[in-house]
């Protein structure tokens, strides 16, 4: 797929693509080189001057690596555990030991699928009650031995389904909310593609929350915003823009730590070097987090949640 | 071809006028018409189908406290607009215009007070207040209102009532969550009771917070209590939704309240509960 933004890049390169086919009997090399500074130079200047609205596709690019591909990518020795122990195994969200670097950790993420069987499977990354108890049980788990926990959302939201209220979903987010504030164990948390609101937060709370640069991350998605301040579908742009929903605007207001870059026009176009990137960021966390001292990690992290809002008396 | 013909285009009924203004309202549920000052000894719930009424703090505060013992909090803290937001209104605007029209600084009021001569802390939303949305104001104040029982030992108490995160906040006001539910864990370590009382409607943020992590969840009956709004719902699964779906029975039924509680009974029920609470037995 290509979004509506990206069609002059991909045209451009389509056109090196059947230059190089033809330099192999004329020299065109000259040509060939012009147009991908030509190339780039427009790339710089789309992904430089992305409005929200247009990082909201990126972070929903069917393209985009999910965290099943970060954790293939990243990790090794990886072990996925299933179910919560209660009623079922949530596919929407997975999780398990991994290996990344010299630690070994507890890897919990949201996850979406790439075609319509995969996202029937995997209810398009929207987790039900279930999901939101399993990820609590692996966060235990780890708890019990000592695991630091990192989490990636990427949810639309928490599914608003009949099952899914009468089995407590807001329960389920509360809970885990009020618990991953307390565990005793290093929690980073990455936002790598779409953060929608209670949804994402009810595996969101950590010592230290990353941000990919191509991500969204608010209480609610544009659509909905629009559908109810503006009372219209039409507004998503406009609502994109209020939210202040990007990485940089969450970094000024306190909500993220840091934002972890993207390849070249997105993490959709190079999966492994957006996963290198990212397993760097992750190991240097770690190991500053593993120098923190038990109970300043817990102090510090319920402060950190303290600090946020502004008001005034 | 109808036989009678109306000489009149409309039969208005607007000059008609046997009820004076403000002395009857009427049930939102039935349409019994009760007299305003029964209404009020009844605490806001209709004589006839016992519909309960929404109210606010004002009128919670007056219920549950004795009388002259209650003592706001932070009464003054009031929103900023962080985010420059602006829908069909600037949110500063907004604010200054829900302040006037409702007398409130916010969506929640906090204080302390004695319920049956036990000191307790209790906050309680307005849902009048830009639909009971919870932004910083309201986080500052309940983080504020907890920290107030770890010094005191006084058991804590919220009222919920609201639609869920205040938009206008963007994500600060999805991290109220975190910050609401982070303090009430430290309430839990230091085994300080906590009570949620759940009032219609509670949805959203703060169902997926603090309303739903109370030592025990107490509901008023047939309160509106879920994650996701009814119409979310219908309109996500095309499914038409079960009769009573998300009422307090509903919730109570599925296991995720402790008990429904009768506005008229809440205070002494209360009473009950944290007596037995902050019993010390010799175990």
């Amino acid at each position: 797929m290509v979004l509506e933004f990206e069609k002059p890049l991909v045209e451009l390169e389509q056109k090196i693509e059947e230059m190089r086919k033809m330099a192999d009997t004329l020299d065109i090399s000259a040509e060939i080189n012009k147009l991908e500074v030509k190339i780039n130079e427009l790339r710089k200047n789309i992904f430089e001057n992305l409005t929200p609205w247009q990082i909201v596709q990126l972070a929903r690019h069917p393209e985009r690596p999910y965290t099943l591909d970060y954790i293939y990518l990243m990790t090794e020795n990886f072990v996925e555990l299933h179910g919560d122990r209660q009623y079922r195994d949530d596919k929407a969200v997975v999780g398990g030991f991994a290996s990344i670097g010299d630690h070994s950790v507890m890897i919990i993420g949201q996850q979406k699928g790439r075609d319509t069987k995969s996202n029937l499977y995997r209810n398009f990354g929207m987790m039900n009650p279930d999901g939101y108890r399993k990820a609590l049980r692996l966060m235990k788990l780890a708890e019990k031995f000592n695991k630091p926990v990192i989490t990636f959302l990427d949810t639309p939201g928490a599914y608003p389904g009949i099952e899914a209220e009468e089995r407590g979903q807001a329960e389920a987010i509360a809970r885990n909310i009020l618990e991953m504030s307390r565990l005793k164990v290093p929690i980073i948390v990455v936002i790598i593609g779409e953060g929608a609101s209670g949804g994402a937060l009810g595996i969101g709370v950590g010592d230290r929350v990353l941000m990919l640069k191509y991500c969204w991350y608010s209480v609610i998605s544009p659509e909905s915003c629009s559908s109810i301040l503006w009372r219209s579908w039409d507004f998503k742009e406009q609502a994109a823009e209020a939210l202040k929903l990007t990485a940089p605007d969450l970094l000024k207001i306190g909500i993220i730590d840091r934002i972890i870059e993207e390849p070249f026009g997105g993490a959709h176009r190079n999966h492994e070097e957006a996963a290198s990137i990212l397993k760097k960021a992750i190991i240097e966390e770690l190991e500053l987090m593993s120098k923190v001292k038990k109970d300043k990690l817990l102090d510090n992290r319920i402060k950190k949640f303290q600090d946020m809002g502004f008001w005034k008396e | 071809m109808a036989w009678f013909k109306r000489s009149k285009e409309n039969i208005s009924t607007d000059t008609r006028k046997d009820v004076p203004d403000g002395m009857w309202v009427k049930c939102d549920e039935c349409g019994e018409m009760i007299h305003k000052k029964q209404w009020e000894a009844n605490m806001y719930v209709c004589p006839k189908c016992n519909y309960h009424f929404r109210i606010g703090s004002e009128e919670y505060f007056s219920i549950l406290f004795d009388e002259g013992t209650f003592k706001e909090m932070d009464k003054k803290i009031r929103s900023v607009d962080p985010l420059k937001f602006t829908d069909s209104k600037p949110y500063d605007k907004r604010i200054e215009e829900t302040m006037k029209k409702t007398n409130l600084y916010d969506a929640i009021r906090t204080g302390t007070g004695e319920l049956h001569k036990i000191p307790v802390v209790i906050c309680c939303m307005d849902f009048k207040f830009i639909g009971g949305s919870m932004g910083s104001v309201l986080g500052e104040k309940i983080a504020r209102a907890i920290d107030r029982c770890l010094k005191t030992g006084s058991p804590f108490m919220i009222i919920s009532a609201s639609g869920g995160a205040r938009m206008m906040e963007g994500g600060i006001s999805l991290m109220q969550l975190a910050k609401t539910s982070s303090r009430l864990a430290k309430l839990a370590e230091e085994k300080i009771p906590y009570i949620s009382v759940i009032t219609d409607p509670t949805t959203g943020g703060a169902s997926a917070s603090y309303a739903m992590l109370g030592d025990l969840n107490i509901a008023e009956p047939n309160a509106l209590i879920g994650f996701a709004g009814p119409r979310v719902i219908k309109q996500a699964t095309g499914k038409d939704l079960p009769k009573g779906f998300q009422r307090s029975e509903f919730l109570l039924e599925h296991g995720f309240l402790d008990l429904i509680v009768d506005r008229r009974d809440m205070k002494d029920r209360l009473g009950i509960i944290l007596k037995h609470l902050l019993h010390k037995t010799n175990a």
